[in-house]
């Protein structure tokens, strides 16, 4: 075996490749930029290269630096983890020129379904079923136009070296063709350097199902079941499933026998993805092959029992598998969220910043977090801003999706925005419980973006009661503060009025064993135990039967609690208290609709407006940049610019005010 | 004697109508409270002792002896907030607006004067018109004998004000003498002259809110400590505060148990300083993961924002906290900063509290606005505050501690106590590039030549271990046990005693 790899990579998948070679006792070179020198990878791998400046360009891309790194530490092998260097052909070339092992798939597969016109084309001749389209390179708009028009609309318009939903574009019809061919040929060649574009046609009511392929290179091919990856928020994955609740055993075969016919045709080695779209009729296209590991790869490992990574170091050592295709169990369900650190209250728009408080749930048999990042690290604008991914195992759909929610509930996170109450929104949303997917989920359920008030809780009650046994807690403990009067100290009440979100919940909380009992509005009395201690973040703790695991962050002198999803704040009063609360005044948030304020931290690239002029809804206003991402800010409603407040190239705040409305 | 009690029974009932029912119909619809109500969230359950109830104005022109209210505008007395004693006084609008009578500012004389003898904090609740002006300078004397008593009583007992209404005229100067002044939005202001005054004499259209309110004065004047968005909000913050307070100044800090261990190792902190020197953090974070329980009561969040300033607790034992800013004008002391942090400490140093001092200060803010408003004076507050203090002190230099910023901030030479630094910490006259462009002026126009020499003071004094050699830092520690540090010493110095000789009083630059 191997003595030494390089990990070509960073944040959790280097890790996740460390944690393997680790148990199967192989050395580890971690490579970083600047913006990583702190980072977790580095501090995990036996040995670290620092390769160059933040930007992944001048880093984590180049070739010669990495393998440069190779022969400075004498590694024999690189893994390339997903993204980066994972599908360059030259990589693995230069790799082999160097004699150090590629742990993946050869060039010439890379090659072949690295170019999406061209793997096209060889699953059409391996036999695989191919949506309908154009494989040609279009080289203007107005042949964008015929083309479409020829296939008919809907039409999806994408990078030929594309992936990961860059450079992909929806066109309903001729403008929205012209414009997509534009954009998706701009962000082609800005991301990958390589400006070819083709379309097809689009499937409504599609499915992302994907089979992992394993193969040692030496006659042995095997798929190692699906993924459904239909949860998806503009074309990049928030929660996938293996198996996917849609397919039956027929379907299942057929597409790993075809993902298997596709592999076989490019001599393929290691582990691999075959993506397939699937519509209603459990009709399944060939989309493209990933020829790397996937991100989503614990969920596969999470029923199958298998490690993919061990399994990849293995084949590129050249190990036969010894594995068989009946031998491949299929056990239980595993769901996997990505955690990202983006807003889902603004628009999903990316956060970046320190995380001042960072602590998982713990690994168990039920879950599984793959995290490349620490209390008091940073999520860095250079790369990408997913901050873990929290994987959950039960025997079944249901029980890995309570998992998954308890999960959630667990994960505690400050510092910067992050989307965990919208991953706990998803896994309450009952269509997703039903397993009715597209990839237009998200969009469907959330039309209007995701929203506070979206997620109420299921159980208010619970809510008051925690709040109530929380703040009993905090009143017991204020009665022993030295210095009071001899004899005339003070007294814990009994008897409150727990306002949650401003609603009145009269609560009378008396100790009980282990915790307290609380009658909430004269009903039936909730036993809530726990050794909650004040102080801890986390609330854990078992409310009639239920366990319970609530985020509790003291905001004044409330309490703000977070739990499935849903945030609620807290004030717990004396009764007259809440009696003289209701007369307080109701204060409206002052009116910012008069400005466009940035809605991220980043900077201002662009600003199409002057003053005095008029805009129309929809009209574009000023471009902020963020995370490598260009985001479009646009008029709400017809306006007058009355004054630009912050010139092009100003670094701006989140709520920065940008321009100002007549 | 049935008789008597008839009448007790029907003057307390006068008394707690005050100004009747249709007045406190008005206050509510103002937002406010009553004088009692407010009173009743204050205190701990059914702990109030009322005094002077029956109290009526002397007043008898312009038809005022026919006007009379037991109790004459202001409720009065002792209670306690969560077992510990506390003098309270809460003026009522809804009777004669609130105004201060001869009487009204005899019973406010009375607790105060009782405040200072038993040693127990003095809390004002202000929402008054001004001055009765039926009784003309009879109500004048009245508020000048309030005035005395809040100097006779500053630094003995702790006096907070919490505006609640109008206060404005002579009236102002009775909270500016308090130790801390909190306001509620929209319903109160402060001001010596109001708008239509500012308009006859300046032609400036101004709002009392704009003028006057709490934002104005917690953000803009530093006047208030602290706004808050309602009356229950004030006055349960208010209670969360006066839990940090000694009684006097004759005690200890109050001791609240804690589970918070006192070795709680932070390794986030490590992480904190970034690497550039120039990027700011946010100092609040550190203070929060080395306060028990993350618990932070930050006073004047709002005004000076530069400088941080707060009570936490160590050990369950109170702490006042300054700490430079990196977030706000690099954490440069200004004039502001500077008032703000040196009132504070001066604070703590009256009532036993030891001040923990976090810093990172990069030195002195430039500029004609700050010569010709008096920086020089300001800053020698700050100066003067440290150096007189003799409470315990500790100080963390976390990064830069650069020129007289350096000496201000708690420094080995102004007698702290314990100074510790960050591997991050620099201290020197000035940062490296500053530094070499005076040093090697003849160099300037060389750009390699002054990176080499930068470099070369970078290495020799951006690091801690100079002033460890002369003993001015005592250890150098890793950030993530900063807590573990701060309680072992504020352990070693629970008994410290240190006496400034005696002297009527110093003569702070004022």
């Amino acid at each position: 075996m191997f003595d030494k790899i390089l990990i070509a990579n960073r944040g959790e998948i280097a890790c996740r490749v460390i944690k393997t070679c680790r148990k199967m006792g192989i050395k580890t070179v971690a490579v970083y930029s600047d913006a990583d020198k702190d980072a977790l990878h580095v501090q995990m791998a036996d040995e670290a290269v620092h390769i160059g400046p933040p930007p992944s360009a001048q880093s984590y891309l180049l070739i010669d630096r990495i393998v440069e790194a190779c022969l400075a530490t004498g590694a024999q092998a690189v893994h390339p983890g997903y993204g980066f260097l994972s599908e360059r052909r030259a990589f693995q070339e230069a790799l082999a020129a160097a004699g150090v092992a590629f742990i993946g798939p050869d060039a010439h597969a890379i090659q072949a379904m690295g170019d999406k016109i061209e793997s096209k084309k060889l699953a059409k001749a391996a036999g695989v079923s191919t949506v309908p389209g154009y494989l040609g390179v279009i080289k203007d708009a107005e042949e964008a136009v015929t083309i479409a028009r020829d296939i008919g609309y809907p039409v999806m318009i994408k990078a030929s070296a594309g992936g990961g939903g860059k450079g992909m574009r929806l066109a309903w019809n001729d403008q929205e063709a012209r414009e997509g061919f534009t954009s998706a040929t701009n962000e082609a060649r800005s991301s990958f350097a390589d400006d070819r574009v083709f379309v097809e046609k689009f499937i409504e009511q599609p499915r992302h199902i994907e089979i992992q392929v394993l193969a040692d290179g030496q006659g042995t091919v095997l798929y190692l079941h699906e993924r459904e990856c239909s949860i998806q928020r503009r074309h990049q994955k928030v929660i996938e499933e293996a198996p996917s609740p849609f397919l039956d055993p027929e379907t299942r075969k057929a597409m790993g026998e075809q993902a298997c016919a596709l592999a076989r045709a490019v001599d393929y080695k290691s582990a691999g993805t075959v993506e397939f779209i699937v519509d209603a009729e459990r009709k399944f296209y060939f989309l493209e092959m990933n020829t790397r590991l996937q991100v989503e790869h614990p969920v596969t490992e999470l029923i199958t029992g298998l490690d993919l990574v061990e399994l990849m170091i293995r084949v590129a050592y050249g190990e036969k598998l010894a594995l068989r295709q009946e031998d491949v169990q299929l056990n239980g369900w595993a769901v996997e969220s990505r955690i990202y650190a983006e807003d889902p209250f603004r628009g999903f728009l990316p956060s970046t910043g320190r995380l001042t408080r960072y602590a998982p749930p713990a690994d168990s048999r039920h879950v599984r977090v793959d995290t490349g990042v620490y209390e008091g690290g940073e999520i860095s604008m250079f790369y990408d801003p997913m901050i873990a991914k929290l994987c959950s195992w039960g025997h079944d759909r249901n029980h890995a999706i309570a998992h998954m929610r308890g999960a959630l509930d667990e994960f505690h996170i400050r510092g910067l925005s992050h989307n965990i109450p919208f991953l706990a929104a998803l896994m309450a949303n009952r269509r997703f419980v039903e397993g009715r997917l597209t990839t237009n989920f998200i969009a469907e359920e959330f039309a209007d973006g995701f929203h506070p008030g979206d997620l109420p809780h299921d159980d208010p009650e619970l809510l008051v009661a925690v709040a109530a046994a929380v703040h009993r807690r905090i009143a017991e403990r204020d009665t022993r503060i030295s210095g009071q009067l001899p004899g005339h100290g003070a007294v814990v009440g009994e008897s409150w009025v727990v306002m949650l979100d401003g609603k009145p919940h009269p609560v009378v909380v008396r100790p009980a064993e282990k915790g307290y009992a609380v009658v909430v509005a004269g009903g039936e009395a909730i036993t809530v135990r726990t050794d909650w201690v004040i102080g801890q973040p986390l609330f854990r703790g078992v409310v009639n039967e239920r366990s319970v695991c609530i985020q509790i962050d003291r905001v004044g002198v409330g309490y703000r609690l977070l739990h499935a999803g849903a945030r609620a704040d807290a004030l717990v009063l004396t009764p007259p208290g809440a009696r003289l609360a209701a007369l307080m005044p109701h204060k409206a948030p002052p009116d910012m609709s008069r400005f466009l304020l940035s809605p991220m931290p980043g900077l201002l690239a662009s600003v199409a407006v002057i003053e005095g002029q008029e805009v129309k809804a929809g009209e574009a206003l000023a471009v902020v940049e963020a995370m490598k991402m260009e985001n479009m800010l646009r008029a709400e409603r017809d306006a007058t610019i009355a004054k630009i407040h912050t010139k092009p190239g100003s670094s701006l705040a989140v709520d920065q005010v940008i321009l100002e409305f007549a | 004697m049935h008789e008597i009690l008839r009448q007790l029974d029907d003057k307390r009932r006068r008394a707690r109508l005050g100004g009747g029912e249709k007045r406190i119909a008005a206050q509510h619809a103002k937002g406010k409270l009553s004088a009692r109500e407010r009173i009743e969230l204050l205190l701990d359950p059914d702990s109030f002792e009322e005094w002077d109830m029956f109290v009526e104005h002397r007043c008898t022109d312009f038809g005022m002896d026919k006007e009379a209210i037991p109790g004459d505008g202001v409720v009065t007395g002792y209670g306690t907030v969560n077992g510990r004693l506390v003098f309270v006084f809460s003026q009522d609008f809804t009777v004669f607006g609130g105004s201060l009578s001869e009487s009204h500012a005899v019973k406010i004389c009375k607790i105060m004067d009782h405040a200072i003898k038993v040693g127990a904090p003095v809390i004002g609740l202000n929402d008054s018109g001004g001055a009765r002006i039926q009784e003309g300078v009879a109500s004048l004397a009245g508020y000048a004998e309030v005035f005395q008593r809040n100097v006779m009583a500053s630094g003995v007992v702790p006096q907070i004000s919490l505006i609640m209404g109008p206060c404005a005229g002579g009236a102002v100067y009775s909270p500016a003498m308090t130790d801390f002044i909190f306001m509620v939005k929209d319903s109160s202001y402060m001001f010596v002259t109001g708008p239509d005054v500012v308009k006859t004499v300046t032609h400036e259209t101004v709002s009392a809110e704009e003028l006057g309110g709490a934002i104005t004065h917690s953000s803009k004047s530093g006047v208030s400590d602290l706004a808050f968005e309602n009356d229950v909000e004030a006055l349960l913050q208010l209670r969360r505060f006066i839990d940090f307070l000694p009684a006097n100044n004759r005690e200890k800090p109050p001791v609240r148990p804690t589970s918070d261990p006192a070795d709680r190792i932070e390794p986030s902190l490590d992480t904190l300083i970034p690497d550039n020197p120039n990027k700011p953090y946010d100092m609040r974070e550190l203070i929060q993961k080395v306060v028990d329980e993350g618990d932070f009561f930050e006073v004047a969040p709002n005004f000076a924002g530069n400088i941080l300033t707060g009570f936490g607790r160590m050990e369950g034992s109170t702490v006042g906290i300054v700490a430079n800013q990196p977030m706000v004008l690099a954490g440069c002391l200004d004039i502001d900063s500077s008032r703000k942090a040196a009132r504070f400490v001066r604070f703590c140093d009256c009532f036993n509290i030891p001040v923990i001092t976090f810093v990172d200060v990069p030195g002195f803010l430039p500029g004609t606005a700050q010569e010709y408003g008096g920086i020089i004076k300001h800053g020698a507050k700050l100066l003067y505050a440290y150096a007189e203090c003799t409470v315990p002190k500790v100080t963390v230099i976390t990064r830069k501690a650069y020129g007289g910023a350096y000496d201000v901030m708690s420094s080995k030479h102004l007698r702290g106590d314990v100074n510790f630094a960050w591997p991050t910490a620099e201290i020197a006259v000035m940062g490296p590039k500053g530094a070499v462009e005076i040093i090697f002026r003849q160099d300037i126009g060389d750009a390699q030549k002054i990176a080499d020499r930068t470099e070369e003071y970078r290495l020799k004094f951006a690091n801690p271990f100079i002033a460890g050699h002369r003993g001015f830092i005592d250890d150098v520690i890793m950030p993530h046990s900063t807590r573990k540090r701060i309680c072992r010493s504020l352990a070693m110095l629970r008994d410290k005693k240190l006496e400034n000789p005696w002297r009527k009083h110093g003569n702070i630059p004022l």
